[in-house]
């Protein structure tokens, strides 16, 4: 019993509320008071992650302990995987809350935002640490809610329209998970994740399955963006305030969305092969059409937001192909390899599109446009941007020695030892795209000397923006570590053995 | 904002305490009838909705009630996160432990730390659906000035 | 069984009509009765045969009751429901305001 891991949840829910009370008399209590929060997050998630090793830490709300070993009351459950998650989400909160100490100052109530910004962390820090089905739904609704007000923050006209859309959207995506919620008990008659495992291993009535997973995989879907589903994610990214969009393409589509797929397709179902041809087919799909419907952008958030939906196509194709070789009953080496490119491009994604969020934001700060035609020139006068910016593009084109690289690589590899050469030369020739849409956005933003007099005028922007970019940007060089076995085998490999294994998982929470 | 005619009005005062004191029985009772926090809270915020609109009131008097009722809806969700700290502080560490005597299965005070949990609980959520009408109702206000 | 079907026939109007309803307002309804079917369908499940209320009377204690997991979770579906409904409401009453129209073919901003 891990007594460390309510915290995650009750610490960002009484700052919402603290911020409430509080911020109203005192007058900059809620900046420095959110900050202060997710720096105290960051340092007891990163003493979990170190501390977890190959084990998986169970904690019963409430004490309720099992009689005749039929589990009552509800789990949060952390192993390997949702201790990266959890860093993951904290981190980058964390560098968003200091950038958003000298952006929010352009809009009328601070109050609102820092309250509804820990709201959204607690909310996320629920869904990812939840062992029972239910629990998802809740927080993901808590979490989803907020996300929908902070689209929705300067209420001019584009952004009410985006937060419109992705609430219609995600209400119907949400409905429908509690209607793939509503089957499984109906069928199992227990919510927890490790004991509907073990009702699913005795047997199970075959198109009642396939009814139920598609239901699932239809409403995490729509929440990760992936390709029938993505039409939300360009408006609703793009009209945000630049800290919040860093906040839902950096973190928000991985904590809520492509994490709880991969929880319940390997831990909870028995993995069938035609799911997981679906999934693969459903992630080329993503790659390709995301980053050819980017290449004809000129608005920089929207081209970052098409990269976004290119990008998560990356992880669910990895995904797919060990779901399809672990199906199989084959080579189970290369699957544990295709995993690991997964995750790994899982965490570079966070750092690097967080970090080209916040230099559209810087860039939007100082110019007041967002279109790429009228800018350039601006590396000289804004040296810091630019500099990260740079490392940005090159981490997600995949160039050496950045991490987006590595994750590539080990992306392509897998998909070639498994005989997908197809899928393999689709990925390099995305990547290859990706390069130049990058190359462009780096050359009109930062380096055009032509028509210097017509230029607006711009200057390097205040230091806390300055200090959140240049961690960032530090986070994606030492990311690459990754690749060096030693550090893989501590970080990544109790991730993949838990995933993998699925007697590991229910036995041990079935049997504490 | 106007009332509504003198047929609402003498209603609304004979009514609108004895929906107050219906949604205090019902959260009372959450451990021994169904109902509880929730469905109380609604029908506490729905007495003072009920009041609001039949005998209206001016722009300033609904800023200063929007001010109060948040704070009364911040403090009560702190207190129910205090009270499930509460069995993490003291002696065994677990979160939202029922620490407090149970007594015999049928009376009105029994089953520990829940009759606690329901009234907090109730006043949040009375709080939140008075404010969400508020908010409506001042936005109207301002902008109609 | 003719209870489970007519509940997944309620949500297909109720898709259907989010789908392809012009209103603004009549969208957000169409969420609602959505939602209320899922609702519905949560609280057919519990049903055991011979079962009634999950009210325990002191004095005789052992009958078969109905489970009541499945009500405990509508309880909560419903106050979820309600917050959502608020916040859209609250989206739709600012639309009006920018665009003087509830007619959802005349917001066509962001396009691309």
């Amino acid at each position: 019993m891990n007594p460390l891991m309510p915290l995650f949840v009750v610490t960002p829910l009484a700052a919402t509320f603290l911020i409430m009370i509080v911020g109203r008399f005192v007058k900059d209590f809620n900046k420095y008071y959110t900050s202060l929060t997710l720096l105290f997050l960051v340092i007891i998630s990163f003493s979990c992650l170190f501390n977890i090793g190959e084990n998986v830490d169970v904690y019963k709300v409430g004490g309720w302990q099992p009689i005749n070993k039929i589990p009552i009351g509800i789990y949060m459950v952390m192993d390997g995987f949702s201790a990266i998650v959890v860093c993951i989400i904290n981190l980058i909160g964390f560098l968003v809350a200091i950038y958003s100490i000298s952006y929010i100052k352009r809009y009328t109530s601070e109050n609102y935002f820092y309250a509804l910004f820990c709201l959204m962390i607690a909310g996320m820090n629920g869904v990812v640490l939840s062992g029972d089905l239910f629990n998802i739904f809740v927080f993901l609704e808590i979490s989803v809610i907020s996300a929908y007000s902070l689209v929705a923050f300067g209420v001019e006209k584009n952004e009410l329209e985006a937060s419109f859309k992705y609430q219609v959207l995600g209400s119907i995506a949400s409905f429908l998970i509690l209607f793939g919620i509503g089957f499984i008990y109906w069928k199992t008659k227990t919510l927890n994740i490790a004991d509907i495992r073990e009702a699913f291993k005795t047997g199970y009535d075959k198109s009642f399955y396939l009814f139920v997973q598609l239901l699932i995989l239809s409403g995490f879907g729509l929440k990760a963006a992936i390709m029938p589903f993505h039409a939300w994610l360009p408006d609703a990214h793009s009209s945000a305030p630049s800290p919040i969009s860093a906040m839902l393409s950096g973190v928000f589509i991985k904590a809520v969305g492509i994490y709880v797929i991969i929880r319940l397709f390997f831990n909870m179902f028995v993995i069938t092969e035609s799911m997981a041809i679906l999934i693969t087919t459903l992630g080329t799909l993503s790659m390709v059409i995301g980053v050819f419907l980017a290449i004809g952008q000129w608005d920089i958030k929207r081209l970052l937001a098409y990269h976004s939906i290119s990008q998560m196509g990356y992880v669910m194709l990895s995904i797919g192909i060990g779901m399809i070789l672990i199906s199989r009953g084959v080579k189970q080496e290369v699957a544990a390899l295709a995993i690991a490119g997964g995750i790994f491009h899982l965490i570079n994604h966070a750092a690097f599109k967080g970090l080209l969020f916040l230099n559209a934001g810087a860039i939007e700060y100082t110019i007041g446009t967002r279109n790429l035609k009228e800018m350039g020139g601006l590396a000289k006068s804004m040296p810091a941007t630019s500099a990260t910016s740079f490392v940005a593009s090159m981490s997600i084109s995949g160039i050496p020695p950045f991490n987006g690289f590595f994750s590539k690589l080990i992306i392509i590899v897998a998909a070639i030892t498994a005989k997908f050469y197809l899928l393999a030369a689709l990925a390099v020739i995305v990547s290859i795209i990706t390069l130049a849409s990058f190359l462009k956005f780096q050359r009109y933003a930062f380096y055009d000397k032509s028509d210097e007099d017509k230029r607006p005028e711009a200057k390097e922007v205040p230091y806390p923006m300055i200090f959140s970019m240049i961690v960032l940007s530090i986070v994606c060089l030492l990311l690459s570590l990754l690749a060096v076995p030693v550090v893989r085998d501590a970080v990544l490999t109790p991730a993949i053995n838990i995933l993998m294994d699925p007697l590991k998982y229910s036995s041990q929470i079935i049997g504490l | 904002m106007e009332g509504m005619t003198i047929i609402v009005k003498k209603t609304t005062q004979l009514i609108a305490g004895m929906i107050f004191m219906y949604g205090i029985y019902v959260i009372a009772h959450g451990h021994l009838t169904p109902g509880g926090g929730f469905a109380g809270g609604v029908i506490i915020a729905g007495a003072f909705i009920l009041i609001t609109l039949a005998f209206g009131s001016d722009f300033f008097k609904l800023v200063k009630e929007e001010m109060g009722t948040t704070m009364v809806e911040s403090i009560a969700t702190i207190i129910v996160v205090l009270i499930g700290s509460a069995g993490f502080l003291l002696g065994t560490k677990i979160f939202f432990n029922n620490y407090l005597p149970k007594g015999i299965v049928g009376d009105l005070v029994s089953a520990g730390t829940l009759p606690l949990y329901n009234i907090f609980v109730g006043m949040e959520v009375a709080a939140s659906i008075f404010i969400i009408f508020l908010s409506l109702i001042i936005f109207k206000e301002e902008s109609l000035k | 069984m003719i209870a489970y079907i007519l509940c997944f026939i309620l949500f297909l109007v109720g898709l259907y009509g989010a789908v392809t309803q012009r209103n603004l307002v009549k969208i957000a309804i169409s969420l609602s009765v959505m939602e209320f079917s899922t609702f519905l369908f949560f609280a057919l499940l519990g049903y055991i045969d011979g079962g009634v209320a999950p009210i325990v009377n002191p004095a005789e204690p052992a009958r078969i009751y109905v489970d009541p997991l499945p009500q405990a979770l509508v309880l909560t579906a419903i106050v979820i429901g309600l917050a959502t409904t608020a916040l859209l409401m609250a989206v739709i009453i600012r639309l009006y305001r920018k665009y003087g129209t509830f007619d959802i073919r005349e917001m066509k901003n962001l396009r691309g």
